[in-house]
């Protein structure tokens, strides 16, 4: 006879000392783990439940400005360090982590329409409504000397925005014509016209970095190659740009913001027709800014509100409002991913978690795991409608639902008459527009 | 290719012959060799194996640099790792992992779909063979037994067994004599560390079996039916003659339910913390012992509910009835999810093995039946001549059954028709329960003199899962085991024939949700509204007229289609002509003429 039962030394299973931490044996074998969907799906209702639960995106306030802010520039070596510009022509540089302002300049008389902070890190300019640009230092001056800035540059017209170049002693301007400056020089080495009209944002593509890009407020989109003599090729759209943002990963899309409440990806090779419509804010688009994994974008509104959406998706995933927040002027999304800086009417910069759950600070590795493990969870449960349901929820000012629930009907009365204008006409003589179409008006090269 | 010829040419100019290396197992034989072997050979194919065909398959370029270093890594010393590539992995592992199947590609326009399914079966798959790699690396081997020549295992006494093992094994075969109160139902909890025992005379005790250590003993003065542990070794329930009470371990009455009266058996569902009870009225109850309420209560119309399993796959009930059925129930429907006719004469027990394959039922009629409950079809009939009374199901699969005061155990009774038992006993009273203990080569029996814990080398799932059963854990750790069974406890609703049913695509046609919307909403909300011609005046709205008028918007919407067929076909005849035409000049003779028609 040959017996073998099982017999399991209590050694091999109990910790030594209570000094150690508890063993604890796995075996993944699927029939000794029954209801596993079942089991996971609760874990994800309860992790989509606590998402909500955690979801307190408002982190603070800094308040000193003594006008709106107008613009924002983030620090390119610093992370914790933030510009702002306000309508009073005052600058102030911020320290995030204390929460407070180090440094308060009196840079224009007029607005601060543009601002933008050198490659290097070392300095910054700042363009105003008194015609000139000025390059100021960084650091602040010692004890005794007085705030003066490194140059000043006298335009001839108003500018109404500012960009620098990646890695070149080359800044863009803009205004009533679009003007690309070199760092050592007084005057515009080029300058770029398309029409008469004046463009209200320029922007360079991060990653060609001889290509810009601009909104002109007759409607259009303007491409530029800084090394030719003309523009390349414009846009023009039903309702005007106020700001754009390319996606610092993908950099051949770019995203406006528009005045007909929604935003539009382009791709660059491909104007006939905005890439993805991204529509849920109430009232005109003020300022848009990518995070820099290029998956996600914010934008501010004029209706008193943020929205941060993915690049591909069409409806906003999160938004952001208090009761104090006045209309969003610029947005900023910080260059480490987790924060969102929005600068409003009311004279305040806040700051913003980007992941409203997310918990700050240095995670223990079990608890990366965890929310880790949830997140997974909660994308693959994702469709199941119970979860939808309570990953969606949002609260919204009364107004805002009001609108929304406004323009809804709207649209669908828009389109119901479409229908049946189509219904009643000759097969053919009324086309399909999609959505993305609708709003292009036609391509200039 | 290059290399051979460049090898061939080093060769000559050096005019020195490489010395070939030993053969080895390992490396591909050579093409008059890998002829006759390869009819073995693909059978002992493990994963890696196949890993490297696709391996050399794909990549011929990296082949060539390998064979110029002889096979392998080549380290510094001039030798070659003899053991290239991830360690191989058993074939029967792998498939024991396996959870899906690989997904359809769909067409290659939707490409952000293809990206997304090829990722997501390359984690699954990656998934799984880590799992099976650990598998290979789970420390406890499963017991068993073998007879000598002409021996059968089932004349093994159970002192030999005793004897034959270590000590602390042998100490787990005991008997209990408890003549007074006698026979016994039993229970052990879910990680095996703890009996619970209750006497038909009001006997109710619970022990730490292995230790031997009476955790608490009383006498509830009352018949006592059945008990169950609840979700951890603090708690049990005890149906007794009226009311069904839940008592702690040290025996103090909890709560005593005035809800569930009569309650002749019980099942617990672990992971939905619910009490699934029987009763004498022919109701089945269920009650969430989370919260202490009763979450159905389901009247089955059947009279007395005395044989009761659970299937441990998807936490369906099965009740077996007099009348040779067995009837499956969950507790969202009120009616039977299933009925199936097992037996002529009624049915004595249930039991449903692990994976909630297969179903074991006894019978009136000295029966023993194997059912496949995926398919609702039986597989194996056995007769036992007295008839087994009681039935359970280990987990790996040994069918234990009682035959008045003999229990037998019997292996693979599923796969191959078995014609003596694995392991027999006689205990000294009429067998009255019957339970397999949880990660342990036990089984328990409780009978009119006692109760006696058996040896069954092979019973036992030999490596337990410790987030799951973890039967060494401490009060600590049972304590944060509990938070966390709590936290994710399955809602009753969820108990359905499937359990995976959660995590597939809904298939459902959308003609099927169109008629379950149809029946929502009393109406069909895309059908065409029927026309009906306005009414006019100075009798223009004569009988006649509408009916013309009727006739002229019939077939309205298959007017467009009608043209649309008979535009193509004429094109498609014009196009057949034009051809004719062609051929015919092609084929009609040319003569020097032709040249000047048209």
């Amino acid at each position: 006879m040959k017996v073998k039962i099982l017999a399991r030394n209590p050694d091999d299973y109990v910790r030594e000392t209570k000094f150690d931490i508890q063993r604890v044996p796995r075996n993944y074998d699927p029939t000794l783990h029954p209801f596993e969907v079942s089991r996971e799906y609760t874990r994800a209702l309860n992790a989509t439940k606590l998402e909500r639960v955690f979801a307190k995106p408002f982190l603070a306030s800094l308040d000193g400005h003594r006008d709106g802010v107008n613009c924002m520039a983030k620090h390119t070596k610093s992370l914790s360090t933030l510009l702002s510009g306000s309508c009073d022509g005052e600058v102030k540089v911020w320290d995030l982590t204390k929460r407070e302002c180090v440094r308060t300049l009196q840079a224009h008389e007029g607005f601060v329409r543009g601002m933008v902070v050198r490659y290097c890190g070392t300095s910054f300019f700042t363009a105003g409504d008194d015609k000139t640009i000025k390059q100021w230092k960084m650091e602040a001056p010692g004890y005794g000397e007085e705030e003066e800035p490194l140059n000043t540059i006298l335009g001839k017209t108003v500018f109404t925005g500012l960009d620098h170049h990646q890695k070149d002693g080359v800044f863009a301007t803009c205004g009533q014509q679009v003007d690309i400056w070199d760092e050592q020089r007084s005057s515009p080495i080029r300058s770029f016209t398309w029409g008469v009209d004046s463009f209200s944002s320029v922007r360079f593509n991060p990653v060609e970095t001889e290509l810009l890009a601009s909104c002109a407020s007759d409607r259009s989109i303007v491409l530029y190659d800084m090394r030719e003599a003309a523009p390349l090729k414009k846009v023009i759209m039903t309702m005007r740009s106020n700001t754009l943002c390319w996606n610092p990963m993908e950099a051949y899309y770019f995203t406006c913001s528009n005045e007909d409440y929604n935003l539009y990806t382009y791709d660059m090779r491909i104007l006939d027709r905005p890439v993805t419509v991204h529509m849920d804010h109430v009232s005109a688009v003020l300022d848009v800014d990518y995070s820099p994994t290029g998956k996600e974008f914010v934008s501010a509104s004029f209706d008193k509100t943020i929205r941060i959406f993915p690049k591909a998706g069409g409806h906003s995933r999160e938004v952001y409002h208090t009761k104090r927040m006045q209309h969003v002027i610029c947005i900023k999304w910080s260059a480490d991913n987790k924060y969102i800086l929005s600068g409003s009417d009311e004279m305040n910069i806040r700051l913003w978690k980007a992941n409203a759950a997310e918990k700050l600070g240095v995670l223990a590795p079990r608890e990366r795991q965890a929310a880790n493990y949830s997140q997974k969870l909660k994308e693959k449960f994702q469709h199941h409608p119970q979860i939808r349901r309570i990953a969606h929820h949002r609260h919204l000012p009364k107004s805002i639902y009001h609108q929304t629930k406004e323009l809804r009907t709207m649209k669908e009365a828009r389109r119901r008459k479409e229908r049946n204008v189509r219904k009643h006409s000759k097969p053919g003589t009324v086309p399909v527009v999609s959505e993305r179409e609708k709003h292009v008006v036609t391509v200039v090269k | 290719m290059a290399s051979p010829s460049k090898a061939a040419a080093s060769e000559a100019h050096v005019g020195k012959k490489k010395k070939k290396p030993p053969a080895r197992y390992w490396q591909e034989p050579r093409e008059e060799e890998k002829d006759g072997n390869k009819v073995g050979k693909d059978e002992g194919r493990t994963e890696s194996a196949l890993q490297q065909e696709q391996h050399t398959k794909l990549k011929p370029r990296k082949r060539k640099q390998e064979e110029a270093g002889s096979d392998g890594k080549e380290f510094i010393s001039g030798k070659s790792d003899p053991f290239p590539g991830p360690a191989p992995i058993p074939e029967d592992r792998v498939q024991k992992f396996k959870r899906k199947e690989k997904t359809k590609m769909p067409r290659p326009k939707h490409r952000k779909l293809r990206d997304m399914i090829v990722r997501s079966d390359e984690a699954s798959e990656m998934a799984q063979k880590q799992a099976a790699r650990l598998d290979l690396l789970l420390p406890e081997d499963a017991g068993f037994l073998e007879g000598d020549e002409d021996e059968d295992t089932c004349t093994i006494s159970q002192e030999d067994i005793a004897d034959a093992v270590d000590i602390t094994s042998g100490a787990k075969y005991f008997n209990l004599k408890l003549s007074q109160f006698g026979p016994y139902r039993l229970d052990y909890s879910k990680t095996g560390r703890h009996l619970l025992l209750g006497g038909r005379r009001g006997h109710v005790a619970c022990i730490d079996w292995q230790s031997k250590q009476l955790m608490c003993e009383i006498n509830v003065m009352e018949s006592v039916n059945d008990v169950k542990w609840l979700h951890s070794e603090t708690m049990y329930a005890v149906a007794q003659k009226k009311w069904l009470h839940i008592y702690d371990s040290n025996g103090i009455e909890l709560h005593c339910i005035r809800k569930f009266n009569d309650v002749l058996r019980m099942q617990f569902l672990p992971y939905h913390f619910l009490l699934a009870t029987a009763s004498a009225t022919s109701f089945l109850q269920y009650l969430d012992v989370s919260v202490g309420k009763e979450v159905a209560a389901i009247c089955t119309k059947t009279g007395r509910l005395d044989v009761m399993c659970q299937n441990p796959h998807n936490a369906i009930i099965h009740l077996g009835h007099p009348n040779g059925t067995v009837t499956l129930w969950s507790p969202n429907q009120k009616e039977a999810l299933v009925k199936m006719l097992c037996h002529q004469g009624g049915v004595r027990s249930v039991a449903v093995d692990k994976t909630g394959t297969y179903m074991v039922t006894s019978g009136m009629d000295k029966k023993v039946k194997v059912y496949d409950i995926r398919t609702f079809k039986p597989l194996k009939s056995y007769f036992l001549p007295a008839g087994a009374s009681c039935l359970s199901l280990s987990h790996r699969g040994l069918l234990s059954a009682a035959t008045g005061d003999i229990v037998q155990v019997y292996k693979d009774v599923w796969s191959t028709p078995v014609t003596k038992p694995y392991m027999a006993h006689r205990v000294r009273g009429t067998v009255w329960g019957l339970h397999y203990c949880p990660f342990e080569d036990v089984l328990g029996v409780g009978h009119g003199d006692g109760f006696t814990s058996m040896l069954v080398p092979g019973a036992g799932e030999p490596n337990f899962d410790a987030l799951d059963a973890n039967p060494y854990r401490s009060a600590k750790q049972r304590q944060e085991w509990e938070v966390k069974a709590l936290l994710e406890k399955i809602q009753p609703e969820l108990i359905s024939l499937n359990p995976n049913e959660l995590g597939q695509v809904d298939h459902t046609t959308f003609q099927q949700r169109h008629q379950d919307r149809v029946q929502a909403l009393g109406f069909d909300p895309l059908a065409k509204d029927r026309f009906t011609p306005k009414y006019k005046k100075k009798g223009r709205s004569s009988a006649g007229n509408i009916e013309r008028r009727k006739k002229q918007v019939a077939h309205e919407d298959q007017r467009d289609i009608i043209r649309q067929t008979v535009e193509d076909k004429m094109k498609m005849e014009k196009e057949r002509q034009e051809k004719e035409k062609k051929k015919a000049e092609l084929s009609g003779q040319k003569s020097a003429l032709d040249r000047f028609k048209k």
